[in-house]
């Protein structure tokens, strides 16, 4: 083994020991430790992956395998690294956000009696993501895929006392269960069409397979590839939450909010985007499997973006807004621009990880109250915070020169260019989407840190609607977020919350500010080299690049586009809305009752799939078990013989039953001997 | 080593141990039967230790053979040998009695040495189907040990125990009289032998075949079991003690896959080919509509048993898939179901031993007051819904890799396992661990004692090596597979 492959094995190993460590021996070496520990094994993580970057952008990719997993037949399943470009920026994503949200959580989390278990946890993630994302073959995805949902199950159900949150991990679980259903089926044709689940060979192959047909229904033929790229494709959305597999991701807001940073935004539901872009060898090969991918993205960017705009809790808000930003990178991924979703990918994981624990900031300071009508004007107490989830909202919005700028436009500019059937319909959801995305991102930061302070304010109309929705809801005051409600009271000022929590909020804002600038190379030059495959008759990022001189010019040619006024419509409109008319929306969701109420209502979905999928699997198996196994098979079949039973009951109930046991060994002992003695010898 | 006849030590060294333990007396000696039996166990176990050790992975046929006669007169003889599917069984026995006999420690206080002793006696007869290799011998063994469990059920089990007692002797009993039948009629084709190897050799027409396939089935599709005949299971388990449900779930099931393996597939061939559809739609349908039923459980033991039946189901499609993945899938998933199953009765029985209750209703928030159990429980949760990293994992995947090559639609339904597992094993335990303390009962509950964290810490790390490294296990399959394939893709029908 090299230096380098030592150094592979060390980044995801470091977390994996620290969450040992925390989680077994916890109990015994005490929460200060615990956290040591594991922020250590993190520091580790992320300066062997910044080491093994650094490697792999001087030209050193590395494909090989670490140990045999399983041999069957004549196929070998391994255990491997592929460290490329892509893996590569992911893993230094991942680690970054992940020593952020461990530094966070010290501060989060300080009086939560489970705070060694969430340290453990938290690292255990980090090191699933990272096994996820530098596997070199479809089992170990499959793996780290699975154990990140594991991990994301065990923290949005980390307040297990919680009947809302315990509802939510066992929802997220079964609903990512029906991506991977679907997710498996595509391996397993993988596995079958190519004899291998190693990435290289599949991909090498794949273009020999692309003329394959298979025949699911007797009489229809459908491409091999596109096949396989739709199940894989429906595991991605359950992993990242796509229409309409999206539905368990604002219940998982449930879970602390810095696993609402690390896990349901900047790391784990960014998986699928990952993961398409991985296989983007297959993926061009399937115009169909493209179509469909940039349909449920573009259906996922706008009508979640919608839902975010009448939400009140902050956490909601931000989950909604990245419900959208996935779709949007879902698009770009339907449209070929790899290099785009996954540089959308990056800058989204530093400006809603930023969002994210801003809000959560903004959550200790209102101890736990989560209802942004109960904030208001809490800019000047909480100076830094409101500053960080500015540059968040700025950045989420789409306004330059920030990082969301960059990303966000070029997946527009690249629905615009692209050419694969339905790129208008994307590019139209878009468009729009870029005004709603200006409008709720700027209403979280108006409605929570600008105007009255509502906080202090008991008899507010707003405050009194809140309180009465919670009391209707069984909630107390208090919204429930967290083991201790310290009731400080209403009348104690917000503050500034402790450095463990603004440290990686500036740590990450400036990524969110900055990151953009790096578009040049990452988007356009050849950063991701032979990770990322584009067919040439993709032709969108081509055009694109000959267009791209610099991101100055960048900027200065959104000026004259419709995107970017749109998106300053959107801030506008929440200016006007928030600070400048306050008693407006108010009235505005009183005139537009039915449309708010859809959209409260999340389009129904929520009540569809408890009402059919939950309610007709139990009443299905309820059925069968009283129907088939009580009904049929028992009471007709087996004890329709059941004369003979009760007569065999009836003799063993007389015998005492202490010489059952007697009677029975004697019986098997003298039946050998009988046997043996009277034929033998 | 090599000079030891290991088959036979496997098997009377338990059973010895239990008639050993029975010369204890009566309950006033209970420690002294526990020690006794606590003993045997390791011994019995340690004398199979050597049978993987000194396995000979690329040595095809039976290995450790043993040969001596018995009846005379008939041809049957005391014939013993493995090959790597039965060492893996066997391993898995003789282990899962030392947990059995630690497990009854404490909780069985009533005619201890008798309880013991039938475990013993069982784990030794079990251990004698596994390597028997004379067909009349390994039918004495397999119906023997219907002997033990039936008591092990009807004396220490729950109110309805007689019912349930019954239900499982006279459904098995039943199922496998045919099954002599057809060995008597191979018997005569064969010129007189039990060997299975002389019955390997056997050509048949295919109508007799199929007959002997079907009297097979009974015998087999009853343990394993399969639906529709599978509603002995689910009553045994409520009634069975803990360490009853344990061997059922682990040991006992699995002689119906491994009867299968043994006896059907190499001796009739061609009419498992032929009727290889309806055993899939059957196992299809233990996967899919068993696992609704067992969404749908109000009682632990029910729920997990109707579970094992939805997992025994990927055991009877991978066999009959004829693939390389197929059938050493099902074997695993054996191997992982004897550990999770078992492990998932262990935990019922913690929170049984404390609460005497197995509905769900009478629990919620078990992990307040029991959070070192419920890290366990939830690992074994997470690999009865076969999470990768598991066990539980390993068998399923193989399965579903060799459905697919057989016919996508199997795959499919197969894979259906992905929700319906997950959905009634993590409900239930949401019911059961997490949300506040239910009631006071709940709140007066300890937490798993070093005894019972001894058998669920062996078991945790079992099911998580050989879902991270299921290599170790599945080496020894590789040439006895292969050689089971090679009996079924040649035609026993006989040359016109």
């Amino acid at each position: 083994m090299t230096e380098m492959q030592k150094l592979y094995l060390l980044v995801p190993l470091a977390p994996l020991a620290g969450a040992i460590i925390a989680g077994l021996f916890g109990w015994a070496i005490g929460r200060r430790a615990a956290h040591v520990v594991t922020i250590l094994g993190m520091v580790v993580c992320l300066a062997a992956s910044f080491l093994v970057y650094r490697d792999v952008m001087a030209g050193n990719v590395f494909n090989g395998p670490v140990y045999t997993w399983l041999a069957s037949g004549n196929i070998r399943f391994e255990i491997g690294f592929l460290i490329d470009p892509l893996s590569a920026t992911m893993m230094m994503v991942v680690s970054f956000v992940s020593l952020m949200v461990h530094i966070y959580t010290i501060g989060y989390m300080a009086d939560d009696p489970g705070y060694q278990r969430f340290f453990s946890y938290i690292s255990l993630f980090t090191f699933s993501m990272l096994m996820l994302v530098m596997s070199n073959n479809f089992l170990q995805l499959f793996f780290g895929w699975e154990a990140v949902g594991l991990v994301s199950y065990l923290l949005i159900g980390f307040w297990y006392n919680r009947p809302t949150a315990i509802y939510a991990n066992l929802k997220a679980f079964l609903v990512n269960r029906v991506g991977d259903f679907g997710f498996l089926l595509g391996i397993a044709l993988v596995l079958m069409y190519f004899g291998t689940l190693d990435y290289a060979a599949v991909f090498a192959n794949a273009g020999r397979l692309a003329a394959n047909t298979v025949e699911l229904f007797p009489g229809v033929e459908w491409s091999l590839i596109t096949v396989i790229c739709i199940l894989l494709f429906i595991g991605a959305m359950g992993k990242s939450a796509q229409f309409p597999l999206h539905v368990w991701l604002p219940d998982s807001m449930e879970g602390p909010t810095p696993i609402s940073a690390l896990i349901h935004a900047a790391t784990m539901v960014t998986a699928g985007i990952f993961m398409v872009a991985r296989m983007s060898p297959l993926f061009e090969l399937s115009e169909a499997a493209l179509s469909f991918v940039l349909f449920i993205g573009a259906i996922t960017a706008f009508f979640m973006a919608l839902i975010a705009t009448v939400q009140y809790d902050i956490k909601r808000v931000v989950a909604y807004s990245t419900l959208s930003q996935l779709g949007y990178m879902t698009m770009a991924l339907g449209a070929s621009a790899y290099s785009a979703a996954i540089f959308h990918l990056f800058t989204h994981a530093f400006f809603k990880a930023v969002l994210f624990l801003g809000a959560g900031s903004v959550i200790i300071a209102m101890h736990h109250q989560q209802d942004m009508r109960k904030m208001g004007g809490l800019a000047k107490y909480m100076p830094i915070t409101y500053l960080t989830v500015l540059i968040g909202a700025i950045a989420n919005a789409g306004l330059p020169p920030f990082a969301g700028f960059f990303s966000k436009e070029t997946i527009v500019e690249a629905l615009k260019h692209a050419t694969v059937p339905g790129a208008g319909f994307a590019y139209a959801l878009a468009v729009a989407g870029v005004f709603v995305g200006g409008f709720y991102s700027f209403r979280l930061v108006f409605y929570a840190f600008h105007g009255k302070e509502r906080f202090a304010d008991p008899h507010d109309p707003d405050v009194r609607a809140a309180d009465a929705e919670a009391a209707a809801a069984g909630h107390h005051d208090d919204h429930g977020h967290d083991e201790h409600d310290d009731h400080h009271g209403e009348a104690h000022k917000p503050h500034e919350s402790p450095w463990v929590v603004t440290f990686p909020l500036l740590m990450l804002a400036i990524p969110s500010v900055a990151a953009g600038w790096l578009i040049g190379g990452f988007v356009y030059g050849n950063y991701f080299g032979s990770s990322i495959t584009v067919n040439p008759a993709h032709t969108a990022m081509a055009v694109m690049a000959q267009n791209f001189h610099g991101v100055i010019g960048m900027m200065s040619h959104a000026l004259g586009t419709l995107p970017f006024w749109l998106a300053v419509a959107g801030a506008a409109t929440a200016w006007f809305l928030y600070i400048i008319r306050p008693e407006l929306p108010g009235r505005l969701r009183r005139q537009w009752g039915v449309a708010v109420t859809i959209l409260m209502e999340k389009y129904g979905l929520d009540r569809f799939n408890d009402w059919f999928f939950a309610g007709g699997a139990r009443a299905l198996g309820t059925g069968l078990w009283k129907g088939g196994d009580v009904a049929l098979i028992d009471n007709a079949m087996v004890n329709g013989s059941a004369r003979l039973v009760g007569w065999f009951a009836a003799v063993v109930r007389h015998v005492q039953s202490g010489y059952i046991y007697h009677y029975a060994f004697a019986m098997i002992i003298g039946v050998l001997l009988l046997l043996t003695l009277a034929y033998s010898g | 080593m090599q000079g030891l006849p290991l088959l036979s030590l496997a098997i009377w060294v338990p059973i010895v141990a239990g008639v050993a333990v029975l010369f204890t007396g009566g309950d006033r000696n209970a420690q002294a039967a526990r020690v006794v039996a606590l003993i045997g166990a390791v011994l019995g176990f340690a004398v199979t230790v050597p049978l993987y050790t000194g396995f000979d992975l690329l040595q095809a046929g039976f290995q450790f053979g043993e040969l001596k006669p018995w009846i005379e007169t008939f041809n049957i003889n005391y014939h013993l040998g493995i090959d790597g599917i039965s060492l893996l069984l066997i391993l898995l026995n003789s282990f899962t009695t030392i947990l059995v006999v630690v497990a009854a420690w404490e909780v069985i206080q009533t005619r201890v040495a008798q309880y013991l002793a039938a475990f013993l006696v069982l784990s030794g007869l079990m251990n004698g189907v596994f390597s028997a290799l004379d067909a009349m011998l390994f039918y004495v063994f397999f119906e023997a040990t219907l002997i033990p469990m039936f008591v092990i059920i009807g004396v220490w089990g729950g109110p309805n125990r007689v019912y349930a007692a019954m239900k499982f002797f006279l459904y098995t009993l039943l199922g496998s009289l045919l099954s002599l039948v057809a060995l008597i009629v191979l018997y005569n084709a064969a010129g007189g032998s039990f060997a299975f190897l002389d019955l390997y050799a056997v050509q048949l027409p295919m109508i007799l075949q199929v007959l002997v396939f079907i009297a097979f089935f009974m015998a087999f599709a009853v343990k394993v079991p399969m639906w529709p005949v599978h509603t002995w299971l689910p009553d045994a388990h409520v009634e069975a003690p803990t360490g009853g449900s344990v061997v059922l779930a682990a040991i006992m099931l699995k002689l119906g896959g491994y009867g299968f393996l043994r006896l059907s597939l190499p001796i009739v061939p061609d009419a498992s080919l032929y009727l290889a559809p309806v055993v899939i739609g059957l196992s299809l349908i233990a996967v899919v509509y068993i696992g609704l039923v067992a969404l749908v459980q109000t009682d632990m033991k029910k729920l997990i048993a109707y579970s094992s039946i939805s997992h025994m189901g990927f055991v009877t499609l991978g066999i009959f898939l004829f693939n390389a993945q197929g059938v050493e899938g099902a074997i695993i998933q054996m191997i992982s179901h004897g550990f999770v199953s078992g492990a998932l009765f262990l935990c019922v029985g913690v929170l049984y031993d404390r609460m005497h209750s197995r509905q769900i209703a009478d629990y919620g928030g078990v992990a307040n007051r029991m959070p070192v159990f419920a890290a366990l429980f939830m690992l074994f949760a997470m690999a009865n819904a076969g999470l990768p990293g598991t066990s539980g994992f390993v068998g399923e995947f193989l399965v579903i890799m060799g459905a697919v090559k057989v016919n996508f639609w199997y795959a499919f339904a197969a894979a259906i396992t992905l929700i319906f597992g997950a959905a009634y094993t993590l409900w239930m335990y949401k019911r059961v661990m997490f949300g506040a303390v239910a009631n006071s009962h709940v709140a007066g509950l300890k937490d798993i004692n070093v005894r019972e964290f001894l058998i669920l810490g062996v078991l945790a790390v079992l099911v998580l090596v050989m879902g991270v490294w299921p290599q170790p296990f599945a080496e020894v399959l590789h040439v006895s597979v292969s050689e089971l394939l090679a009996h079924v893709s040649y035609s026993k029908l006989p040359v016109q």
